[in-house]
């Protein structure tokens, strides 16, 4: 696992301040993720953790600091303009389009790589409908992957939380990413979901080579999975590593230990 | 899996993404598509005409659910819009002398880029701010509408010139209505298939969620300034075909009364639907007609009351239409889904 330290960094953050009028978000942050890796960023509530997500995906704008992704700086784009890049994720709390089925909710994370304007789109038949079905096999293989065959053609809204949950992260999928960014995927699942997500993450991670940033409160799972992860507090780094390495940090187990979050570290 | 899929193997993607899914529906809308064409041989000129109200208003309705009921965004201008095509149509007849056929298309390119104009605020505004500023538009060009005299003809009107092809002229009730027709099934099959591609999809994002529209890469004022002006297009066409059916034009009927019931037209029959857009056309026309008549006949009888029950029509009217909204919320296309999903699975109804 350690040999991907050897790759190449794909996403530098450095020195990234965030406030909401007093509020210091994130103060002076910094960290890199490496190609292929799975990178943890954890730490307790209100830690800054959905916040750094936010403007790793353009959502919010940091005062100071910068952000690249494979070379290109992507401190101030536009979100759309990061998705074409190949940076997609999933929201802590579900954010699909609800009134759409299924699929059409995949086919919105094909959005970018289809070419049918308005005019072709309208008259369908031809280029379109050659594209659409294209298109579709794409979007049905990222189905089988996942595992949502039987709920295809549902309409999303009426879904148990946890296949929203799945559905969201094959939507983030079928924008065919370089890097994903997972905040908090199994939160609120039972156990047999959150080994089957904990699969499916495994296998982004190392059949499809997607780079992937997880935020999650699991420790069990971070500590299994992460190739790396920083630590957060209050907005600032206060731990970063491999697994093992973050485990044995006596900063990062005194930040923890004593406080509410004396469970956190521990199974 | 309900009993009604079964036997319902599909071969391939293709076929999985039918709009007329099984051949019993294929068989119908076949059969509805000759009765439309045979119809004016069959009715009256009074009815032709009355159909040839209802494509218009079909186009017109399809163009505002784009913007409002797929897009989410309540525009209050299509009324305006649709003078913009009337006009523009007719002073590209009358000015540049162009054919029908190229003035209309050129007519609803003039109203998209109008629309698009006034979807600027939609960068901005959102809501109900963003129906104020669609409003804002329906004012201002009422005014132009008046004040533009070259153009317009001011309060007076202009005429507007019947479309010729070759020594044929469309000025009779059934050459309108074959014209309208034609063109309004044309913007429905337009609409239907714009829904299931890429940019249609976008537009049902951008009012869904429109945060991770965005985040999927879908350009979220392109798509807000775009359903405006595709809107605004179909208005233009749908003016412009007012134009043929009134054959001549004023600023009178370009008013917010008239944006209001266009969008009271989608919100009857279903937001985001096509087969709403045409069921609230359908719906917005023949009510006032019925009542026209009901109010007539009943004030024969009641000859005495009979100026007070005819200027109840409008109070009835609105009566109706609020009823419909208290209970039918999601639509007269959502009641058509319903009914078809119980015959579907008639006589096993649980
Ligand atoms: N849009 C916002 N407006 C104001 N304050 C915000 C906003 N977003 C985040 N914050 C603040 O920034 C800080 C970090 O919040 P953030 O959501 O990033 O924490 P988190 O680590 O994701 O927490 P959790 O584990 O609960 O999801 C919090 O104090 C939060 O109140
Ligand atoms: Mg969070």
């Amino acid at each position: 696992m350690t040999s991907s330290l050897e790759r190449p960094v794909q996403l530098a953050v450095e020195n990234i301040s965030l406030r909401f009028g007093g509020v210091m978000a994130l103060g002076g942050l910094g960290f890199s993720v490496r190609n292929g890796e799975i990178f943890s960023i954890i730490g307790p509530n209100g830690a800054g953790k959905t916040s750094m997500l936010n403007c790793i995906s353009g959502r919010y704008q940091p005062q100071r600091g910068t952000i690249s992704f494979d070379g290109h700086d992507i401190t101030h784009r536009p979100p759309a303009a990061r998705a074409r890049l190949g940076i997609a994720r999933t929201f802590q709390n579900i954010a699909l389009f609800k009134g759409m089925s299924v699929l059409d909710n995949l086919l919105i994370g094909r959005h970018i790589h289809l070419k049918s304007g308005l005019l072709r789109g309208g008259f369908y038949f031809g280029p379109c409908q050659k594209e659409e079905i294209e298109h579709r096999r794409i979007v049905e293989d990222i189905v089988d992957f996942l595992e949502i065959e039987h709920i295809r053609k549902r309409i999303v809204g009426t879904l148990a939380y946890g296949l929203q949950k799945r559905v969201e992260l094959a939507r983030a999928l079928a924008l065919n990413p370089k890097l994903i960014l997972l905040d908090e995927p199994m939160a609120g699942m039972n156990l047999e979901e959150t080994e089957d997500m904990v699969r499916f993450i495994l296998d982004i991670n190392q059949e499809r080579g997607i780079t992937v940033i997880l935020v999650e409160h699991d420790m069990g799972v971070v500590m299994d999975i992460s190739d790396h992860l920083v630590v957060l507090n209050f907005g600032e780094k206060i731990g970063e590593g491999s697994p093992d390495e973050v485990q044995a940090d006596p900063e990062v187990i005194k930040a923890y230990l004593g406080g509410e979050d004396s469970v956190f570290l521990g199974r | 899996m309900s009993v009604a899929h079964c036997g319902d193997f599909r071969q391939s993607y293709r076929d999985d993404m039918k709009v007329l899914e099984t051949r019993f529906v294929r068989v119908s809308v076949g059969a509805f598509l000759v009765l439309l064409y045979i119809f004016p041989l069959l009715a009256s000129n009074y009815l032709t005409s009355t159909m040839t109200t209802i494509g218009i208003a079909v186009i017109g309705a399809l163009g505002i659910n784009i913007v409002t009921g797929y897009t989410g965004q309540i525009s209050l201008g299509q009324g305006a819009f649709m003078g913009v095509g009337a006009f523009a149509c007719s002073y590209f007849m009358r000015i540049a002398h162009l054919p029908f056929w190229i003035a209309m298309p050129l007519a609803g390119l003039a109203t998209a880029a109008v629309g698009m104009v006034f979807g600027l605020p939609s960068a901005r505004l959102k809501g109900l701010y963003l129906a104020i500023a669609t409003l804002a538009a329906q004012f201002i060009l009422q005014y132009l509408f008046i004040h533009m005299d070259a153009v317009t003809g001011g309060s007076n009107g202009i005429q507007f010139p019947p479309p010729e092809i070759g020594s044929f002229v469309f000025d009779g009730d059934r050459s309108k209505y074959y014209l309208t027709i034609t063109v309004a099934i044309s913007a429905v099959l337009f609409t239907t298939n714009l829904m299931r591609s890429r940019d249609g999809r976008a537009f049902i994002a951008v009012r869904d969620h429109h945060l991770s529209a965005e985040i999927m890469g879908v350009h979220l004022f392109k798509y807000r300034l775009l359903s405006f002006s595709v809107s605004a297009f179909y208005a233009g066409i749908a003016g412009s075909l007012w134009g043929v059916y009134t054959g001549y034009i004023s600023a009178e009927h370009f008013t917010l009364t008239e944006s209001i019931n266009y969008l009271a037209m989608i919100i009857i029959g279903g937001l985001g639907s096509v087969l709403g857009s045409i069921f609230g056309a359908v719906f917005m026309t023949l009510l006032p007609q019925f009542l026209t008549v009901g109010t007539g006949a009943l004030a024969q009888i009641f000859p005495k009351i009979g100026f007070l029950i005819m200027s109840l029509k409008d109070g009835v009217f609105g009566i109706i239409v609020i009823l419909f909204l208290i209970f039918e919320p999601d639509g007269l296309a959502h009641r058509w889904r319903l009914i078809k999903a119980y015959w579907k699975l008639y006589p096993f109804s649980y």
